[in-house]
């Protein structure tokens, strides 16, 4: 039997063996906490401790599993809250109380719940991986389907149990392959967490992940299957903007993963997400919903693996064909979970102190995002949102910089916004998304012909009005000449009217695209007759004295979302006001 | 475990080694006995086999290789508990130095606690009425909550805690019994005993339990104040029902010790030094905070910290902001000029006020009317950048209006005093008379109902004329 020779921190070494694999599952000590063999050297066999080590001795015995750190897949992780290693929180606190005890080992889904099941095969039927071969409801949005695990061989139905209910555990379908072995399927498979599950094609990306969140659909798009990086310092409202989507994009199954961040944040999606109701379905919106939450008093190995077991699992609902986003809040924590492992093994710190595969591990997980045909011919993608918390808001440091290179949708948060309390306080000068054109196509087909140039004209204020301001912040607003005082007002419109989105407003916290859409014409409407009023000879004070103006910052409130008719109102109005102010003039 | 081990294989520091020892476990509890009959605490830090590293909390002063026995005591360090440390000081490792003696334990806690399941917890939502307008108004305190105060050297961060601690009424409205828990790292005597002779002036001294690890006192006890503090402050909130406020200064103390002990240890150190795992470390305090389902009572979290040249991305703030649930961030500037307390609006921030304001909590406008504060006082600073280049008699009316409104707020809403104690309907209709300083267009943030109601430009020249 093996033994443990050393412990330091989360780090335990096993000498004299030489039957571990790297990656393997392992039980450590008497109290059997759960480990994954990291290194494998001659004298050493160096493990990576999931739980807290306290009252760990050397001479405890250190069991081989035999496989890897593997995810549990099947009906019931829906609506569920895990651990980093998909240990079930709720099942955790029935057993140990408030507070989490070391050494739980307990099945990550209920064993002993039946699911109604359908089967979909019959004997005689030949199965090749992926196949799907029963689904069962797993919440009411939700439907389970399970399939052929992704390297099975295949083979021939030979038994089918009947429709009906059964636990995860039942066998309801055995196959022969050609050799002559016979496999049961039962309604649960397990994957191992770091390797990404096989599809057939990446598809290429060309649908939004619609959020109802104006500053991300429109000037910041991101599709379904794509990455995007949400940066920012303490308090400039990340966690906000991922609540934010994670409620309101329209993803089949969102996977919350809280990485290393606060207790009682998990608790509020709890609560919230249990009682606000998706506008698609009309369910809450847990049951759409998986949360993972290893929080930042959680052990830091199993803070390491949250982040692929929640990749894992939402791979396994896209190959069902679902559209999946994970929201990872936040990487950098998952990031310092490396840094402490690799300062406990001793190697070579490079940037930071970070180890040197940082780059290689972020982009790792970046990649297993995408839009893909799966095994069995469905479509399905999974989108990721990874939160980053740079130190000292500097977003030079590695993580952010090596994030930027593996994500095409970088939302910097502005602290000075957030001052502001302009929310969201993504910055549009410093962010960019790479989906802007692979969209366009979507946006003229279902929202408007012209969607991408008014986009674009948006867009041109912005930018007009960001260098105009560098003369503003040094000589004042009042030495511009009038078409610019004019930009500058437009701008502030875009910005408090439009860019600006209040989270607890029953309208304004969702928009869907129309309105979005709406809004924007009608800036570009008020800019053009204010510029046509100048053009008579009027000044710029005159052309704003209308009003129009703060009448469009409140329009987001002013015209709720079931009433776009409202904006042909305003635009009739409008033209009405400018057309007497210069009619006047002219009699 | 009766085996005793005679002398040390190597001294460093504060930590020894000894050689051909076994069934040591991780985290394990030791007792040193010098040859002169004294007796110093140690923890085990890291065991090979045969080998166990231990860090010795009174110091390694006076101890050589053969003067000393060391006997394990086969578990981790455990503080003895009961509702009579009310009243008591304690030291830094939880040991009473007031000269009453031992006291009778009820039971012992683990101090390192164990994490609190995320489904167990109750969101926290009942706001904590300070009677400071800043901190009631624009960073509301709630119960459960851990709201670290930034502050830098010389400034009033001690008094704006005492003051906190005396107006506070963290009682909920049937009376139900609350606490103070006082942890002090690594600060100066003075500063000890001002804490203690204002908890006794307000009368609250024997609610009040004081763990004090001062700035000559040995590092490794530093390490363990917070620990022992917390496992008090859990005890006291989670098995009798009580409300406990924590406070905790200074963390730049705590987080320099722990630095010291990781580079004596070898560790490999990581930004500034600090050693990697500092937020985690630091999570492992700060996550103490919170309310159990099911229990009564509830432990809120004030720590204090000095940023070390006023830097608020030094490590040990960045960290901490990144954990706590906000922050109150002191300014010099206004510090200078007077103002007490001297909260910088701006960078301050209160993450759970949004759901323990309002209707029901607060007042229906509470949440408008802060927005509107920030928002107006972020333009503020913006009229005065420009002021400074291009001279005030050059801005625009509106820009004027600012600066006016920039100067009242400071007078009259953050410069409140030691001894003014508000109730958060002052503090509000405070915070309308300021905002009707400004043209009624600028106030994009509050809705036209509410703006109907407490707007009222004449009612605010006359009441800052006269005050």
């Amino acid at each position: 039997m093996d033994v443990i020779y050393s412990i330091n921190g989360p780090v335990v070494k096993v000498a004299d063996t030489k039957t571990f694999m790297m990656q393997e599952m392992v039980y450590v000590g008497d109290k059997r906490l759960i480990g994954e063999v990291i290194r494998v050297e001659t004298d050493f066999t160096t493990i990576q401790v999931y739980e807290s080590t306290t009252g760990l001795k050397p001479g405890e015995p250190v069991e081989s599993t035999g496989a890897p750190m593997s995810a549990t897949l099947a009906p019931g992780i829906i609506t569920n809250i895990f651990d980093g290693i998909e240990r079930p929180l709720r099942t955790l606190s029935e057993m140990s109380g408030a507070f989490i005890a070391d050494g739980a080992n307990i099945p990550s889904v209920d064993t002993q719940k039946e699911y109604k099941v359908d089967i979909c095969v019959k004997e005689g039927d030949r199965l090749s991986a992926g196949d799907i071969y029963c689904t069962c409801p797993e919440t009411p949005v939700v439907e389970h389907r399970c399939m052929v695990p992704p390297l099975s061989k295949g083979g021939e139905v030979i038994w089918t149990a009947k429709n009906g209910y059964y636990k995860v555990n039942d066998t309801v379908v055995k196959i022969k392959d050609s050799a002559g072995r016979v496999t049961e399927l039962s309604l649960m498979q397990k994957w191992p967490i770091r390797t990404p599950r096989p599809c057939k094609n990446r598809l290429p990306i060309d649908r939004p992940l619609v959020t109802g969140q104006r500053i991300v659909d429109t000037i910041l798009p991101i599709a379904k299957g794509g990455t995007a990086a949400i940066p920012g310092g303490f308090g400039t409202g990340k966690t906000m903007t991922q609540h934010q989507l994670a409620k309101w994009c329209d993803a089949d199954i969102i996977v919350y993963i809280g990485c290393g961040e606060r207790g009682n944040e998990m608790t509020q999606v709890l609560e919230e997400f249990s009682e606000l109701i998706d506008p698609r379905t009309q369910k809450p919106l847990t049951d759409r919903t998986v949360l993972i939450a290893n929080t930042s008093n959680m052990p830091v190995a199993a803070r390491e693996a949250s982040i692929y077991t929640g990749i894992t699992l939402a791979e396994y609902y896209r190959d069902m064909g679902y559209h999946i986003a994970i929201m990872a809040d936040s990487t950098s924590r998952w990031a310092e979970a490396l840094r402490e492992i690799s300062g406990r093994l001793e190697e070579m710190p490079a940037e930071e102190g970070f180890p040197a595969y940082l780059p290689s591990r972020i982009s790792e997980f970046y990649e297993r995002a995408g839009y893909v045909e799966t095994l069995n011919g469905k479509e399905g993608s999974v989108t990721i949102i990874g939160a980053v918390s740079p130190q000292g808001a500097d977003f030079s440091e590695p993580v952010t910089q090596n994030t930027k290179r593996f994500v095409r949708c970088f939302w910097a948060l502005d602290k000075s916004l957030a001052y502001a309390r302009h929310y969201p306080a993504i910055n549009w000068t410093t962010s960019y998304s790479e989906y802007t054109e692979d969209l366009g196509a979507y946006y003229k087909d279902r929202v408007a012909d012209d969607f991408m140039e008014v986009r674009q004209e948006i867009s041109n204020i912005l930018v007009e009005e960001n260098t105009l301001m560098e003369i503003v912040k040094l000589m004042g607003a009042d030495v511009l000449p009038d078409d610019q005082k004019l930009l500058i007002e437009t701008a502030r419109v875009v910005r408090v009217g439009f860019l600006q989105q209040n989270a607890y407003h029953k309208d304004d916290t969702y928009v869907p695209l129309e309105k979005q859409y709406l809004m924007m014409k009608l800036i570009l409407s008020f800019y053009e007759k204010s510029k046509n009023a100048l053009e008579h000879g009027f000044t710029a004070q005159q052309a704003l004295s209308l009003g129009w103006a703060d009448k469009l910052v409140k329009m987001k409130y002013d015209i709720p979302n079931d009433k776009p008719e409202l904006f042909g109102d305003y635009e009739l109005e409008m033209r009405a006001d400018y057309e007497k102010l210069i009619g006047g003039a002219a009699e | 475990m009766n085996v005793k081990y005679i002398g040390l294989s190597e001294i460093n520091g504060p930590l020894v080694a000894l050689e051909n020892v076994s069934g040591i476990s991780y985290d394990e509890m030791a007792e040193i006995r010098l040859d002169d009959g004294t007796k110093r605490l140690a923890r085990v830090v890291e065991v090979d086999k045969g080998r166990a590293v231990l860090q010795v909390f009174e110091g390694t002063k006076g101890l050589s290789l053969v003067n000393t026995t060391t006997k394990f005591e086969g578990r981790s360090m455990q503080l003895p508990l009961s509702t009579e440390m009310l009243g008591r000081i304690f030291n830094g490792a939880g040991k009473p130095i007031d000269g009453l003696g031992d006291i009778f334990p009820e039971k012992t806690g683990d101090i390192n606690g164990a994490p609190l399941n995320p489904v167990m917890r109750t969101y926290p939502r009942n706001y904590i009425n300070t009677g400071i307008s800043s901190i009631d108004a624009l960073m509301t305190l709630i119960r459960g909550q851990k709201l670290p105060i930034f502050s830098g050297s010389g400034l009033s961060h001690n008094k704006l805690a005492v003051q906190i601690v005396r107006q506070a009424k963290i009682a909920d409205e049937n009376g139900q019994d609350f606490a103070i828990v006082f942890g002090a790292m690594g600060v100066k005597n003075d500063v000890a005993d001002y804490f203690r002779r204002s908890f006794e002036e307000s009368g609250a001294l024997e609610r009040v339990v004081m763990f004090l690890n001062l700035s000559n006192d040995p590092i490794i006890e530093r390490i363990l104040t917070p620990k022992v503090a917390l496992t008090c402050a859990e005890y006291l909130a989670f098995e009798h029902d009580m409300h406990i406020l924590v406070i905790l200064t200074d963390m730049t103390s705590y987080a320099e010790a722990l630095r010291e002990f990781s580079s004596s240890k070898g560790e490999i150190p990581g930004r500034k030094g600090y050693p990697g795992y500092l937020y985690s470390d630091l999570a492992s305090i700060y996550e103490r905070a919170g309310i159990v389902k099911g229990a009564k009572g509830s432990v809120t979290q004030i720590p204090i910290l000095t940023m070390p040249n006023d830097d608020i991305t030094h490590p040990v703030p960045d960290l901490t902001g990144y954990i706590t649930e906000g922050q109150i961030v002191l300014d010099r500037n206004l510090d200078q000029t007077g103002v007490y307390p001297a909260v910088s609006v701006l960078p301050s921030l209160s993450r759970l006020m949004k759901d323990g304001i309002g209707e029901g909590f607060t007042r229906e406008d509470h949440q408008m009317v802060s927005n509107q504060l920030f928002a107006a006082y972020a333009k503020v600073q913006d009229a005065r950048s420009l002021a400074s280049v291009i001279g005030e008699e050059e801005l625009s009316d509106t820009d004027k209006a600012y600066l006016k409104f920039g100067d009242l707020f400071e007078k009259h809403f953050i410069d409140q005093g030691f001894d003014v104690n508000r109730t958060i309907d002052e503090t509000l209709d405070l915070g309308w008379q300021l905002l009707s300083t400004l043209p009624k267009s600028e106030l994009d943030r509050v809705d036209d109902e509410h703006l109907e109601k407490y707007y009222s430009a004449e009612k605010a020249a006359q009441y800052f004329s006269e005050n």
